[in-house]
């Protein structure tokens, strides 16, 4: 914990880490699989947020929409459109759990932006399952669909005959590397970003330097709020490409 | 002393791994520029490629956070 | 680092809650509370031989982080099993709601939408069609409406050149009838003028004769006046 070395300019603390710390909400025990937790918390608000939106939203399902209808429509073609352009109208058919990825993943960006929240997306354990379901239901649908000829997405047909082999190993390995990038990249990103906007609240504690960092906590909260959607819609675009190589494996 | 060497070899550790965001920066906006030079000579394909665009930026921006991650790994957990 | 791993091992992540309250101060200040200070202990001792203030740093530090369970809390894998229990329950939730509420009210609204639209774009049309049937039959009416005008003025034109050749031709009759009936009092005027004439011609022929004192026989005067009246 070196980085909590004190300045000499006095008491100079940063904690960048401190608010990823998962804690049990009711008492401090031992936080058990079951335990409520600050995870608990706020993946129940971001489960909130989706059934506010989708459920009040369009509780009137009128032909004319309300602004929440819209928002929620907008999100819903947004989404859809990127299924159909990415992986086809074959991939349509598996709208429902990509949509549940994006929502989850926007959300608990956004709620994760309020000052004293607890960034559910910045842990890796969240991330990686996330990443590794989509990778395991890609792969498994992959072999379901095609069979054998799955594999025929490693094996570069347009490249000379040389060349195959090698080429068929880095395919190999880059598609192993897919989950961990796919998570690494979302996780990191919450990760880097909230630890950056915590480091310059640290350095807030110096009167002279306080309104230098005060503009730039809010630059680079600015700059979060963009990452938090362009994430949440990188994980899902990413997640149709995978999609599209299961379900049309020819390169 | 021992763990004083040891922990100056984290921070230059983490130090050089820091560079890697520089890089991935710069990766960023290489990606960003050329796109933008394409779209500015053909404006009507760019509006269809903006997903390529930020597939690539993911991609660049990814090696970056790899770095980062690097860096907070030897400040953190080594 | 390996040193604090072994002092994290020892330490129960209840026992450390106290420890960051004691990072401030220096090593001898630190109070001894339980087996946590006893471990610290016997760190700083392990450590002696460098300067002592730089262990107590170290010592301290990394008692704190020890009470964060891990460096990075990404990394605390203990709280993995509660981080993915809830991520999943979270997932399906979102996915009842996804699936059971937002896709089949959503995708009803579209559906309905693009109907309504479509619908509306046909009925425009329709519509646009009828507006195009009533200007033409607009256009018909106005040019049947100018042809009867037409008809009516003409007939109401011959009618009254009709009236009005009738009464020219009462006129006419009206005015023959005068015209003969005057040539006629004319005539008999005239007739009558022709006797009177002859009287007189023939009084005075008499007179003129019996002036000159011969006797006359009538009928040679009358026979006279008449040859010289006539002639």
């Amino acid at each position: 914990m070196a980085v909590e070395t004190e300045a000499e300019e006095g008491g100079l603390v940063f904690h960048p880490l401190d608010q990823f710390i998962v804690k049990p909400l009711f008492g401090d025990g031992e936080i058990h699989w079951y335990t409520i937790t600050n995870v608990t918390f706020w993946m129940a608000l971001t489960i909130l947020c989706v059934a506010g939106l989708f459920a009040l939203g369009t509780r009137g399902r009128a032909i004319v929409p309300s602004r929440m209808q819209s928002v929620a429509e907008l999100a819903y073609g947004f989404v859809y459109k990127m299924v159909e352009d990415v992986s086809g109208r074959e991939g349509l058919k598996y709208f429902p759990y990509i949509f549940t990825l994006f929502l989850f993943i926007v959300f608990a960006n956004f709620l994760g932006l309020i000052p004293t929240s607890f960034a559910t997306t910045s842990h890796i354990a969240v991330t990686a399952v996330l990443a590794l379901s989509v990778f395991l239901t890609v792969t498994i649908l992959g072999f379901v669909l095609n069979g054998t000829k799955f594999l025929g997405l490693f094996w570069v047909s347009s490249a000379p005959l040389a060349l195959r082999p090698v080429l068929a190993i880095i395919e190999l390995i880059s598609y192993f590397v897919r989950p961990v990038s796919h998570s690494i990249r979302l996780g990191g990103n919450i990760m880097a970003g909230h630890a950056v906007i915590k480091v310059f609240a640290g350095f807030a504690a110096i009167a002279t330097v306080a309104p230098l960092s005060v503009i730039a906590i809010a630059a680079i909260y600015g700059l979060e709020v963009l990452v938090a959607f362009i994430q949440a819609y990188v994980f899902t675009i990413l997640t149709c490409v995978y999609l599209k190589d299961a379900l049309h494996p020819s390169h | 002393m021992e763990g004083d060497i040891a922990n100056m070899g984290q921070f230059i550790g983490a130090g050089l791994a820091g560079i890697g965001s520089g890089a991935a920066a710069i990766g960023v906006g290489h990606v960003a520029g050329n796109f933008l030079a394409g779209a500015l000579r053909n404006p009507s394909a760019a509006a269809s490629q903006t997903a390529t665009l930020f597939i690539g930026i993911a991609f660049a921006e990814a090696l970056g956070i790899f770095s980062f991650l690097v860096a907070l790994l030897l400040m953190f957990a080594v | 680092m390996a040193l604090e791993t072994t002092a994290r091992a020892g330490i129960e992540p209840q026992v450390l809650q106290p420890i960051p309250v004691q990072v401030e101060g220096n090593n001898a200040e630190i109070e001894p509370t339980g087996e946590v200070a006893a471990d610290l202990g016997v760190e700083a001792g392990a450590h002696g031989d460098g300067p002592v203030t730089a262990e107590v740093g170290y010592d301290a530090i990394d008692a704190h982080g020890g009470a964060e369970a891990a460096g990075m809390p990404q990394l605390d894998f203990s709280t993995f099993p509660n981080q993915i229990f809830w991520l999943l329950v979270t997932l399906f939730a979102i996915y009842f709601v996804v699936s059971r509420i937002a896709m089949p009210r959503i995708g009803a609204v579209l559906a309905e939408r693009q109907g309504t639209v479509t619908n509306d774009l046909a009925s425009a049309e329709e519509l646009k069609l009828r507006a195009q049937e009533a200007e033409a039959a607009y256009d018909k009416a106005l040019a049947d409406a100018r042809a009867e005008a037409n008809r009516i003025a003409d007939e109401t034109r011959a009618s009254i050149q009709a009236d009005l050749d009738a009464e020219l031709a009462r006129a006419d009759e009206q005015i023959g009838a005068k015209t003969a009936e005057s040539e006629a009092a004319i005539a008999e005027i005239r007739a009558g003028a022709m006797d009177s004439v002859r009287d007189v011609a023939t009084d005075t022929a008499k007179a003129i004769v019996a002036a000159f004192g011969a006797t006359a026989d009538d009928a040679a005067i009358a026979a006279a006046v008449d040859q010289r009246v006539k002639g």
